[in-house]
């Protein structure tokens, strides 16, 4: 059994059609991405998945339970953690409050503290920001605020919606290196990416969505020599 | 950083937790302390300033209690609500009702009766609670539906139901005035005699220093741990980023109707405050005018901030106060006031912070510490 299952999902937004039977599978312990241009559904299909829009059709099943009408907050509870896109911090509190946030359904202060040591020792850049306004981060640091607070909800399978949006190269490579370490420990990932070159690079396996349908899947590897893959999403024509 | 004194407060009060004694003191002490409080502030404070400034105390106090209820919903959880004296407007008839009521029925008269927590000021209190509990209620029919959307619905909401309210009230049956009108008949029956346009009048004025100070000091050491408490922090995390705040497991619907409930509960005490000491509760004197004064209130004191929406609530019921030989300019030296605030502070005076926050009280306290240090 998966540990995620989308079986045929629809998800319309007032009459915009956004996501047509969308069906991927992730198993435990695996990273899968989900690759695809601006406007594809990419991020409706994380939303749909951690219960912040309802799909109008089809079945979200995670440890075999179907999770449709289940609330967004009751999901985190259960393991599914989603780390939203624009790197959705809270950007009037502190990065300890950011952090205390993220451990909110927890109550075993002392695997808390663990966990954010832990999450600190991946990211040591917010350890020395812990009392500064999350709004004064840098836009690199607040996305690695964004998964650290994610960690810190203890999840079995962590959504990613586009970590390396709007950051310059140099971090996107430290965030991916943390993000393969953090799935090189256990943790189940779903990668939503428009940068495919990074993301085909971390990924097992991979999807591609075009107007909200996935068009292409596969081992990443061998999507990443799919000539269509290549010069659609890769930039590299030869 | 800035909310060291709130953790180590709450964790020193987590420590104690175990024991049953201790947990119901712990409940409890509010409700001791700020009976304690408003006793000083009767026996004390009101002697002290003398007449015309013990009924400003009690126009602060009742605006304290208002605002700082409004604090919890636009503030704290950053939901804008426009229907604040809707609330206000239940609370008022509903304590009016059974203290008018009552009095003619018990007492033969609809004057105050009783000394200090006599049979009257019972009655009263009683009325109190039950302007609370009305307002509540309709806290939930009015929060439930819009607050389980995301967006500005609760503004457009709270805005009609502060009109419905209004205008249901002008449109309540007769007020019968005498004893055996009264007498004859059942308390249900009278429920629909709250005086309509008029205004329903002859409110027994039971309204002291005591009673709005217990109330607002209640008010504010719950606000003060809300605001510290891991549910104070989901509404603020919900004020932040809704979408943000769901994905970190708050439950954001519930943490919502909830403070606009515990809101609802407190103005409606206040409406019935405030009735008991105009005497004459008029549903036009409730309307948005008095929504939108109340929402002025916690704008510029800072939207959050317990201090800074008491100093917001005294600044803005004493400045008209001060302005008062100006006569008719008074009210333009009071616009020109609030425009000065917005355009000097536009987060409101304390913004989020609470006074013990600030950098310049920090610094203070860090001298005064320094100067002991050196003279000893």
């Amino acid at each position: 059994m998966a540990m995620l299952e989308l079986d045929g999902v629809d998800v319309h937004y007032g009459g915009i059609h956004a996501l047509r039977g969308v069906s991927l599978k992730v198993e435990a312990g695996e990273v899968v991405t989900l690759i695809g241009a601006n406007g594809a559904g990419k991020t409706t299909t994380l939303r749909a998945i951690s219960g912040l829009v309802r799909p109008t059709k089809g079945k979200v099943r995670f440890d075999g339970k179907d999770l449709t009408g289940v609330p967004a907050h009751q999901i985190v509870a259960s393991g599914l953690v989603h780390a939203p896109e624009g790197r959705g911090i809270f950007s009037n509190m502190t990065v300890e409050e950011n952090l205390d946030l993220g451990a909110f359904l927890r109550h075993d202060k002392t695997a808390v503290a663990k966990d954010r040591e832990h999450a600190l020792t991946l990211f040591p850049r917010l350890r020395e920001r812990l009392a500064q306004n999350a709004g004064t981060l840098s836009g690199g640091e607040q996305q690695m605020l964004a998964i650290a607070r994610a960690l810190l909800s203890r999840p079995r399978l962590l959504l990613l919606d586009e970590p390396s949006l709007g950051l310059a190269p140099q971090i996107v490579a430290t965030i991916f290196k943390i993000v393969r370490t953090i799935a090189a420990e256990g943790t189940t990932i779903l990668l939503v990416e428009q940068n495919a070159h990074m993301a085909l690079g971390v990924a097992s396996r991979a999807y591609v969505l075009e107007v909200g349908e996935i068009v292409l899947q596969g081992p990443a590897a061998q999507l990443a020599k799919d000539d269509k893959i290549r010069k659609a999403y890769l930039g590299i024509h030869d | 950083m800035s909310d060291r004194a709130g953790k180590t407060l709450s964790e020193r009060v987590g420590a104690l937790r175990p024991n049953p004694v201790v947990n119901t003191g712990l409940s409890l002490a509010p409700f001791v302390v700020a009976f304690a409080l408003a006793m000083v502030v009767d026996t004390v404070v009101g002697p002290l300033v003398g007449a015309t400034w013990t009924e400003i105390l009690l126009d602060v106090g009742i605006a304290i209690l208002l605002a700082g209820s409004l604090n919890v919903v636009n503030g704290y959880a950053g939901q804008f609500s426009l229907g604040h004296a809707g609330f206000m407007l239940l609370g008022g008839y509903a304590a009016a009702w059974l203290t008018f009521y009552g009095s003619m029925k018990f007492f033969g008269t609809w004057e105050p009766v009783g000394g200090f927590l006599g049979s009257g000021q019972l009655l009263f209190l009683g009325g109190c609670m039950l302007g609370g509990l009305v307002a509540a209620v309709f806290g939930v029919v009015v929060g439930l539906p819009s607050l389980r959307l995301r967006g500005d619905y609760l503004a457009i909401v709270t805005l009609g139901f502060g009109e419905i309210a209004r205008v249901l009230g002008q449109i309540t049956a007769r007020q019968p005035k005498n004893v055996e009108q009264v007498a004859e008949r059942s308390w249900w029956d009278l429920a629909d005699n709250l005086g309509g346009a008029e205004g329903f009048s002859q409110i027994p004025n039971y309204t002291r220093l005591f009673f709005v100070y217990l109330f607002v000091f209640i008010l504010l050491i719950l606000a003060y741990r809300l605001k510290y408490s891991s549910k104070g922090r989901a509404l603020l995390a919900v004020r932040e980023n809704e979408i943000a705040a769901e994905a970190m497991g708050i439950d954001t619907t519930r943490a919502k109707v909830s403070a606009f409930v515990m809101s609802a509960f407190f103005a409606g005490i206040g409406g019935a405050l405030y009735a008991h000491r105009v005497g004459v509760l008029k549903p036009t004197e409730l309307g948005f005018q008095k929504s939108i004064d109340l929402v002025i209130i916690v704008v510029i004191g800072g939207m959050g901030s317990i201090t800074g929406v008491v100093l917001g609530a005294a600044i803005l019921v004493i400045l008209p106060e001060l302005f008062r030989e100006f006569s008719e300019y008074r009210m333009i030296a009071y616009a020109l006031a609030l425009v000065a605030v917005m355009l000097l502070r536009p987060q409101g005076i304390m913004g989020v912070k609470e006074l013990w926050e600030t950098s310049w009280w920090r610094k203070g306290v860090a001298r005064l510490r320094g100067g002991k240090r050196g003279g000893a």
